[in-house]
């Protein structure tokens, strides 16, 4: 990769910085909802008794915060990845695009912002958490832990540039959340065990990246998952791959 | 020298025609106009010079480079100002300009000095640190400007550069757009469908009408080929006078109407002093009253397109209105 194509990777990731430190009020926006399942279920399943599904010396609230850290990740990424349509609507897109630059580097600096404020979003939580009364056994998991949410912020990053590449303008913004970033999230797992769903639905979890991003998350960072750490980055690394091939490809394609 | 060459340049929509077949050179340094109504294929055509739209068929060049195979040369050479804004509207002004140059990869020094040359040239110095938001509509348009020019282009394409900008914000753009071309001795084309403007600031133009080229000229040239000047002159008896006004060797063409003569001439306002030196009395008629017009670019529009520009938005209008509900109903 040339110094251009860096360059460019920089400036748009300074774009999203200097958004994002700005926007304080849609950084609150999007921590509300997280922190208000984190709140609500965690002090509403913590009373003592124990999930179907989640062994009886692993409390609740334990089990929950690394799926709302996903669950904050896959917001947050998402967002950033549709944020192509906004510039899109607000027209700076054009700006962009007759830049004489690499479309591939413009996705890889949007990544790179992204995955960048969604890991800012995602640590939030973490600490939120820890008053909760969420326990940490080794702070080096924080680190593996780390790594899951950037393979999350990228896979799902990408995933929302295609989309928005692809979508002509904002009207359909709502339908995509309702019936992709949703099901995704509550397909995964973050609030009970994927093994609690019925037969026939489990194959949509198993086939839900999310799924194996939370149980790497809840791997590394309480020391309980479902699937082998490798199996779960393994997942991760081919899907967040995968979505940057293909967000890189509609967007390369898209017109303005 | 040529800047941009243009041939047969076409560009179809699910099997329409929004460009048809156009070809144009610009020279360099000179103000080139595209004037036509909404839905001329004006935009079209800017947005393919400048490697935005792939064009269905046709070639461009643009600073000797090709629109298609050379893209990223195209790119690096030309500044552009588009229809609608463009701008960054959670970032100020200065961080805009900033975020351009870095994308067009001047080194920090050059970036810092053009910076505060471009945002002289527009007069918004004082502004620079302002959220682009709380701007007005003309600020927005000169920070626009200011920064299709940061990376010194050799081309400005400016495209409808002041739709929807009071009249007094209008001319300060147009004092811009000329000192800019005269400054830094850029290149500009630009669209529009105000007839003033095209006037006051091309040196020549292409009328252009459902995606074709109708006219293409100078404004002076474009005015002339209507027959000049027309000297109205209201007359009694008017029949005695339009015999003697057909022998005038200047009036290119002799018209009556409604006690009313039109001569069609070149230079009306140095012909008017030879109209009073016929003798009225001899040749028993009396001029009662006599005006002179300048024909107008809408003139001319209307003489290519046999419509004036407002009836072409019009028509352009509904057939659009047309296509998008075809469109839905598929």
């Amino acid at each position: 990769m040339n110094s251009n194509n860096l360059q460019t990777i920089y400036v748009m990731w300074l774009r999203e910085m200097k958004r994002f430190f700005r926007a304080k009020s849609r950084v609150i926006g999007t921590l509300a909802m997280p922190f208000f399942f984190l709140f609500t279920m965690g002090f509403g399943f913590n009373s003592g008794f124990s999930l179907p599904g989640i062994s009886s010396n692993i409390n609740y609230i334990d089990y929950l915060v690394p799926g709302i850290i996903g669950m904050t990740m896959l917001f947050t990424s998402m967002s950033a990845g549709i944020s192509v349509l906004w510039d899109k609507e607000f027209g700076f897109l054009k700006e962009i695009m007759v830049a004489p630059v690499s479309r591939v580097a413009i996705v890889l600096g949007r990544i790179a912002g992204g995955v960048t404020t969604a890991l800012i979003q995602g640590i939030l939580i973490l600490i939120l958490s820890l008053f909760m009364g969420f326990k940490i056994t080794n702070p080096l998991s924080i680190l593996l832990g780390v790594v899951f949410m950037i393979l999350i912020g990228i896979g799902f990053i990408g995933f929302g540039v295609a989309i928005a590449s692809i979508m002509e303008d904002t009207q359909g913004f709502s339908l995509i959340m309702q019936f992709i970033i949703f099901p995704i999230f509550l397909l995964s797992g973050t609030f009970f065990p994927i093994t609690n769903f019925p037969n026939w639905l489990r194959p949509f979890s198993y086939i839900d990246p999310l799924t194996y991003g939370i149980d790497g998350l809840r791997g590394s960072l309480i020391g309980f998952s479902q699937f082998s750490l490798v199996l779960d980055l393994t997942v991760l690394v081919i899907f967040s791959l995968a979505m940057v091939v293909l967000g890189a490809w509609f967007f390369n394609k898209t017109e303005v | 020298m040529n800047i941009i060459e243009v041939k047969n340049l076409t560009k179809e929509f699910d099997g329409f025609k929004a460009v048809d077949n156009i070809s144009f050179d610009v020279e360099e340094g000179e103000i080139f106009g595209l004037l036509g109504p909404n839905g001329a294929g004006k935009t079209t055509t800017i947005k393919m010079l400048t490697t935005l739209l792939t064009p269905t068929s046709g070639e461009g060049r643009v600073c000797g480079f090709d629109i298609l195979k050379e893209r990223d040369k195209v790119r690096n050479s030309i500044g552009i100002v588009f229809q609608e804004p463009a701008l960054d509207n959670r970032l100020t002004g200065r961080e805009n300009l900033d975020f351009h140059a870095r994308l067009y990869e001047l080194d920090k020094k050059t970036r810092q000095k053009r910076i505060e040359e471009v945002l002289e040239m527009v007069e918004l110095k004082d502004k620079a640190d302002i959220i682009v938001r709380d701007y007005s509509g003309g600020m927005q348009r000169r920070l626009e400007i200011a920064r299709g020019l940061m990376h010194y282009p050799k081309v400005l394409f400016l495209d409808e550069p002041t739709l929807g900008l009071d009249a007094q914000t209008r001319r300060h753009i147009w004092d811009y757009i000329l000192k800019l071309n005269q400054r830094e001795k850029i290149t500009i084309i630009l669209t529009t469908h105000y007839m003033e403007e095209a006037d006051y600031l091309c040196r020549r133009m292409a009328i252009i009408d459902f995606g074709r080229i109708v006219a293409l000229d100078t404004p002076e040239n474009l005015k002339n080929i209507l027959g000049g000047d027309v000297i109205s002159v209201e007359v009694e008896p008017a029949e005695k006078a339009f015999s003697a006004f057909q022998k005038i060797p200047w009036a290119k063409k002799v018209t009556q109407h409604n006690g009313v003569i039109d001569l069609n001439c070149e230079q009306g306002e140095k012909k008017i002093p030879l109209l009073m030196k016929i003798d009225q009395k001899e040749l028993g008629f009396e001029i009662k009253s006599i005006s002179l017009r300048k024909p107008t670019l809408e003139d001319v529009f209307l003489h290519f397109t046999g419509k004036t520009i407002r009836e072409a938005e019009a028509s352009n209008n509904e057939k659009n209105k047309k296509r998008m509900r075809r469109r839905v109903r598929k």
